[in-house]
């Protein structure tokens, strides 16, 4: 057996020394990645900061009487966004209860029947309408229902289900491409009826998935402001009546802080808190939900890993 | 003598004639199933063009009345029912480049660390960080930005900006805050999300065995990094920005609070402007004749028509990007889910 | 006898705590094509990435042991990877030309960040495709998409781009897997001729292209070496039994 002296060529020892180059190259290499990890957490910051000042200018000007009361005038002190609130819950509660199956539905249509020229359509809108300006949807809403029929919470609720089912749609196709074709076959393969397949089988797979996509869509229309400015309008009181104009959470934190009142700003401060917290709080759930449930739920469908 | 029917026959008659039913009812439900989820499909598409077709009947006054000339007139006046919308494109031209400007080294680099170089502790909390900004609405965004980022602009960067670069002429004049540096940068916090997590999603459509390539050439890791990712996916990078400057146009609130509501084309970044979605937000509610509310729809038409065509241009971009590494994936045909026309 | 090239001793890798290989002991000549075959998941891969230092770029990897490399371990602490990697240049299982990049630049991107100059620059690609037995088919669409490349072709640009900065020794993971039997074939040819330049280090499934190519064969079995002999040796007289049982197909 040769020893290791006897292995070694004449070239050994250049081979592993760096020339001039070779050191430029790896400082340009340490250069760079320190600037890609100074660039992330330049965009860790204003999260913090933003979070941050929403805490601590909610926390002090929060009470049990922002939850019960309703706004006072300008320059008085006290009172509270009661009638927001409840608003928020009416006109989001409404868009969801239509917003849910029909988004659902479509959903199942653009994944199951993936390759049907209405899904490659639906698709294309879907895409289109989601990032379109949500203020564009408000001023359809003004000319389709407003003209009509006046401000009103229907027309608030309207404007938000339309920025609402194409989230719920896509979020809803993605998560039944998850589910395998062999499934399917499987299940078709029985002798079971296609939608049978669709409802009792795929969907019940997946359904614990599709509530974070519907949570999230919540979270989403929750925050909506620009289409509620000329749908929904506004509304001192508490509301008596669905077709009367209602107030969101939203827009009257909109309408406070430009009031130039210091208590109005206060009263801001905590809905945008309080707006903050809720929406935080699912994304916050439903991510946990998902970093745990992933494993078992979609593992198995995955192939090869 | 009357023939008997044979019985087996009648037996196995009714049977078929049952199973016949039984197959018909399954195809009835399952046809009802199918057209009951068109419906629902068919009717946002229609919902869709409707939207289209709405928008442009109400804003068609304004178009008439002003012609072409809407889009190259700077006065924006509801006393002498004077409405063009140039100083409007002008203030969303400026704030969505100087997003972009701010945003789109921002995002790659995020996108670039979080998926190539950052550990698994470090990369989950960061990346939940900066999907998060997503996350917070946008009125949220409009207090902060009012309250608090406008102040802290106004006092250190503004102030130094014009005592030493005022030889800029998009650095001179007074400064107050809020304007159009100030939109500029709450819509960059505002896109960094979106350009990002596209980005990440385009860099994991690479294969690891490009990058592994790439390595064994004997590269450093930037170098890599430029080579088999950024390179690889100019396309889709592209796509993101374009999506990014998307949801910069049509942003509204955040922008409508901090830009400071002035139809006016000033070169300085510290002057008070006036985008195509932040004058809706502004005066939809109370326009007070009818062709102020149509120039404000026109806006909003154009606003519309432009997002569209940004989104379908990303969209484009990014289905080519994903066509090159997976060019079979779309169209599998030999599965019984996606023939084309489905027979139920 | 010939000149040791790579000389291994107790290598033992390993994946997050599960051990892929055991104590790997061999020696490696300069200048001949040796083939590594084994069933799948023996740790052939493993072997090969752990060649270039390829193995620690996976998370969780770990790696002991010494490879001497023309007499320098490349696991001392002051050996930089990515010099390493130039001198063991690899070819991987799917043909994978950067997306985005010419022909001409699939070849020329290693030399350019090696600095090399502009003038000498055309020579080098288009020795390195002559090497790779591809330049009669580029010449006249250099500036073209590698990815536009038939798949053999796109294999062979791959070889072409390894040889390109003059590494010592070719690390070829299963490299005509993913082709046609016409391409295998040229490709098999290719692998021949290049030993006379550099060392081919070809990991492959399928035993009659071992057979075909190589000058020496190494057998391993879940993690271990079993047999390191003469190709012509291992398949006609083999010394283990569990390499004679392999080789006739009785399992694997």
């Amino acid at each position: 057996m040769s020893s290791e002296k006897e292995l070694s060529l004449d070239n050994g020892a250049v081979i592993y020394s760096y020339s001039l180059r070779d050191r430029w190259r790896k400082w340009c290499n340490y250069f760079m990645l320190g600037c890609l990890f100074l660039l992330s957490l330049i965009a860790a910051i204003p999260f913090l900061f933003i979070v941050y000042y929403v805490l601590a200018k909610g926390i002090s000007s929060v009470n049990w009487d922002f939850f019960t009361q309703l706004p006072k005038p300008p320059g008085e002190e006290g009172g509270g966004m009661s009638n927001a609130l409840i608003g928020s819950l009416v006109v989001v509660g409404m868009a969801s209860l239509v917003g849910i199956p029909w988004g659902m539905g479509m959903g199942v249509y653009l994944s199951e029947y993936r390759a049907t020229r209405t899904a490659k359509a639906l698709r294309f809108v879907v895409d289109l309408l989601i990032s379109a300006p949500s203020i564009v949807i408000g001023i359809f809403i003004y000319g389709f229902i407003v003209v009509r029929y006046g401000f009103s919470s229907y027309a608030g609720s309207a404007a938000l289900l339309l920025i609402m089912l194409p989230v719920v749609a896509k979020g809803t196709e993605e998560i039944l491409k998850m589910v395998p074709n062999h499934i399917r076959e499987a299940g078709l393969a029985l002798g079971i009826p296609r939608w049978k397949v669709i409802v009792r089988i795929i969907i019940p797979s997946v359904l614990s998935m599709c509530v974070t996509v519907i949570m999230l869509a919540i979270a989403r229309i929750a925050g909506e402001t620009a289409p509620l400015l000329f749908t929904a309008l506004g509304n001192q009181y508490h509301i008596r009546d669905l077709s009367e104009p209602i107030a969101t959470l939203p827009v009257q934190i909109y309408e406070f802080s430009k009031s130039g009142f210091e208590q109005m700003e206060k009263q801001a401060w905590a809905g945008a808190m309080v707006l903050v917290l809720f929406v935080f709080f699912i994304n916050f759930f439903t991510r946990m939900f998902l970093f745990f449930y992933k494993k078992d739920k979609i593992k198995p469908f995955q192939k090869g890993k | 003598m009357t023939k008997k029917p044979n019985p087996v026959f009648i037996f196995s008659f009714l049977s078929f004639l049952k199973r016949k039913q039984e197959k018909r009812d399954i195809h009835i439900q399952d046809r009802l199933f199918y057209f009951f989820l068109k419906g629902l499909s068919w009717s946002l598409i229609f919902l869709f063009f409707y939207m289209l077709f709405v928008i442009f009947q109400m804003s068609w006054p304004a178009f008439s009345h002003f012609g072409m000339k809407f889009f190259v007139n700077i006065e924006w006046n509801s006393w002498t029912k004077n409405f063009g919308a140039l100083s409007l494109i002008y203030g969303t031209a400026v704030t969505s480049f100087l997003a972009l400007l701010l945003a789109v080294p921002v995002s790659v680099g995020v996108a670039l660390f979080l998926n190539e170089l950052s550990p698994g502790w470090l990369a989950r909390p960061l990346g939940f960080v900066v999907e998060m900004l997503a996350a917070v609405p946008s009125i949220v965004y409009g207090l902060w930005g009012l309250f608090v980022l406008a102040p802290v602009l106004r006092d250190y960067v503004q102030s130094f900006l014009s005592k030493y670069l005022s030889f800029l002429p998009i650095f001179q004049g007074n400064y107050y805050g809020v304007g159009m540096m100030c939109g500029g940068v709450i819509l960059a916090i505002m896109i960094i999300p979106t350009i990002s997590s596209i980005c990440r999603e385009v860099f994991r459509t690479i294969p690891e065995a490009n990058r592994e390539a790439v390595l064994g050439l004997g590269t450093t890791r930037w170098e890599m990094l430029k080579i088999a990712v950024l390179k690889g996916s100019s396309t889709g990078i592209i796509g993101a920005v374009i999506m990014g400057l998307g949801r910069a146009l049509g942003e509204t609130m955040a922008v409508t609070m901090v830009i400071g509501n002035a139809t006016s084309i000033k070169a300085s970044l510290f002057e008070p402007a006036q985008t195509m979605a932040s004058i809706l937000a502004n005066q939809y509610a109370e326009a007070d004749n009818e062709l102020h509310l149509a120039s404000l729809t026109a806006v909003g038409f154009s606003l519309f028509c432009l997002s569209l065509i940004i989104n379908i241009l990303a969209l484009l971009l990014v289905w080519r990007m994903e066509k090159k590494f997976y060019p079979r994936r779309k169209n599998r045909k030999n599965n019984v889910f996606s023939i084309g026309k489905v027979k139920v | 006898m010939s000149d040791v090239l790579v000389k291994i001793r107790n290598l033992s890798a390993s994946f997050s705590s599960v051990t892929v290989l055991k104590n790997i002991n061999l020696e490696i000549p300069s200048r001949k094509v040796v083939a590594f075959i084994g069933p799948s998941g023996c740790g052939k891969s493993t072997f090969l990435r752990c060649l270039n230092r390829m193995h620690e770029e996976v998370p969780g990897a770990d790696i002991q042991g010494q490879i001497f490399l023309e007499g320098q371990n490349i696991y001392e602490k002051h050996i930089d990877p990515v010099l390493v990697r130039r001198k063991v240049g690899m070819v991987f299982q799917k043909p994978n030309p950067f997306p985005g990049l010419s022909i001409f630049d699939n070849v020329a991107v290693g030399l350019k960040l090696m600095g090399v100059k502009k003038r000498v620059l055309y020579e080098r690609v288009e020795d390195s495709l002559k090497q790779a037995a591809l330049w009669g088919e580029v010449k006249n669409i250099l500036k073209r998409q590698g990815t536009s490349l038939s798949g053999g072709q796109q294999q062979r640009l791959c070889i072409a781009r390894a040889l390109a900065i003059n590494p010592s020794v070719v690390l070829m993971d299963e490299p005509t897997s993913a082709l046609d039997p016409i391409s295998t074939a040229r490709i098999e040819n290719l692998i021949r001729r290049l030993k006379e330049k550099v060392t081919v280090i070809i990991v492959t499934h399928n035993m009659q292209q071992a057979s075909r190519i190589s000058d020496k064969t190494a057998f391993l079995l879940s993690g271990e070496l079993v047999e390191y002999e003469k190709t012509s040796k291992i398949f006609t007289n083999p010394s283990e039994v569990r390499t004679e049982s392999y080789i006739t197909g009785r399992f694997g």
